[in-house]
């Protein structure tokens, strides 16, 4: 008999076998399913925005410099603009206007960013998709802000950004520069901090380092380390992925040292038979192994298939709650999705294959005991 | 239609494969269709100087964590605790941690 005939015939059994308890079986794969399906979630989300900040923060300012005050970020004097664009290398200086903006009636934080090229005519704003639901606000309509002496003032909606950009855009609200002053009360000759366009990429580090020096009280963020925080946002070591990642490899562990230190007493029986009738000890623990194989491959697929469509066709609604927080304005985004072969491998090692050796264990140890004694038990 | 107990598996894992690979061929069309809704984005980000992503829009360090400061996560007095709940998803940027 050939090899793969062997297999097959033990294949054969190990599904008979699995049938026999299909009811313990089906609750096992389940949960297994379900611990597959909440790595793969996070996986798949996180690397999808990873990817997503990398591919769209590439147009973020080169450096951005904040002043700070008592270790808070504060209003910057537009006098520094002057001194900056004095170091070699600075090409362009300006000034960025922005802030948050709490609306009362609906509970939603906003952000209010000072119109870009081209400009806003006064009296408009652009506002994102998620202020637009919120206010149920559309093209043309008025919506009153209350301005910092606690008059409200009444701005025309006049764009829509669109909901393909709502992952950058769904609280904006884009106003024109004066209007924001009067709004938020910025005096002139302020900004909320300032930009900067250095000509040579490779002169960001020293011209950072000049800045630190001609400017202490400023805090220069270069654009790398802009696309350094999306790639560290999401590490294991935040919270709550940590619990997620912690629960779902304590339940892993759990659900392993379960299977591998107990064999039902029908199980040990079933050895037994199966050695008193001439079954070998490597052909017993090959069936116990496929049974594992079997169960660990269905869990695996089926988790991370429902975690795909989890992700990139319901936008993570499981996850929504928890990003949600305590905000009223929540994006609606489609994220693009991305599988790297090489988490997809790992996540297979680090589930089926422990899972397969947890089965093989107290087999092997039962499948080497005399079939006598196990089927007098 | 099967034969065999042992066919189910074979065609079950095959299944299985092919998922993944439609999987895979769905993320590569997605992202091949992707061009325009990217480019939409980081000329919005560059027309209006944007840093951050919206992902939590309740706590400030957590709207903008690339330009957050070291102590916003305890702007209400150095012993408040961290009270929202994006805070707990979100790390400090790398620049604000220690080496």
């Amino acid at each position: 008999m050939s090899l793969l005939e062997r297999h097959r015939n033990i294949i054969d059994f190990a599904l008979s076998s699995l049938g026999r308890r299909w009811k313990k079986n089906l609750a096992l794969t389940l949960v297994y399913a379900f611990i597959v399906f909440t790595l793969a979630s996070v996986i798949f989300f996180t690397e999808a925005v990873k990817r997503e900040a990398r591919a769209v923060l590439k147009g973020a300012p080169e450096i951005v410099v904040q002043r700070l005050m008592a270790g808070r970020h504060d209003l910057i004097p537009a006098g520094y603009i002057d001194i900056l664009k004095k170091i070699t290398g600075v090409g362009q200086v300006k000034g960025r206007l922005w802030g948050y903006y709490f609306e009362p009636s609906t509970g939603a934080n906003y952000t209010i960013v000072a119109s870009g090229d081209p400009p806003l005519e006064p009296g408009t704003i652009a506002v994102g998709q998620g202020v637009s639901r919120t206010l149920h606000a559309a093209v043309g309509d008025l919506i009153p802000l209350r301005g910092t002496d606690g008059a409200y003032v009444s701005f025309e909606v006049a764009r829509v950004f669109s909901h393909a950009s709502e992952l950058v855009s769904a609280d904006l609200i884009e106003m024109p520069a004066a209007d924001l002053r009067a709004l938020f009360g910025v005096p002139a000759g302020f900004f909320t901090d300032l930009t900067l366009k250095v000509r040579n990429e490779k002169e960001l580090v020293v011209v950072a380092d000049k800045i630190r020096r001609l400017l202490p009280d400023t805090r220069p963020i270069l654009r790398d380390e802009i696309l350094r925080t999306y790639d560290s946002l999401f590490d294991w070591r935040s919270g709550l992925l940590l619990v997620v990642f912690a629960g779902a490899v304590a339940a892993f562990i759990i659900f392993a040292w379960d299977k591998a230190t107990s064999l039902s007493m029908d199980e040990r029986r079933e050895m037994g038979v199966l050695k008193a009738v001439g079954w070998k000890t490597s052909e017993v623990i090959a069936m116990k192994s496929w049974e594992g194989i079997i169960v660990s491959l269905t869990a695996f697929f089926g988790g991370i298939l429902i975690a795909y469509v989890h992700v990139f066709f319901s936008s993570a609604l499981l996850f929504e709650p928890v990003l949600k927080g305590w905000a009223v304005l929540y994006p609606r985004f489609q994220l693009i999705p991305h599988i790297d072969p090489y988490q997809v491998l790992a996540l297979f090692f680090l589930t089926v294959v422990p899972y397969t050796v947890a089965t093989v264990i107290p087999s092997w140890n039962a499948a080497t005991v005399d079939p006598d004694s196990i089927m007098r038990l | 239609m099967f034969g065999r107990k042992s066919d189910i598996f074979f065609v079950g894992v095959a299944l299985g494969a092919a998922a993944l690979g439609l999987m895979t061929a769905h993320a590569d069309y997605r992202i091949a269709g992707a061009g325009p809704s990217l480019m939409e984005k980081a000329a919005l980000v560059e027309r209006l100087e944007l840093t951050d992503l919206c992902l939590f829009t309740d706590a400030r360090y957590a709207r903008h964590p690339s330009v957050a400061d070291r102590h916003s996560a305890f702007q209400d007095s150095p012993m408040s605790a961290e009270h929202f709940p994006s805070g707990t998803v979100v790390l400090p940027p790398p620049h604000l941690c220690p080496q």
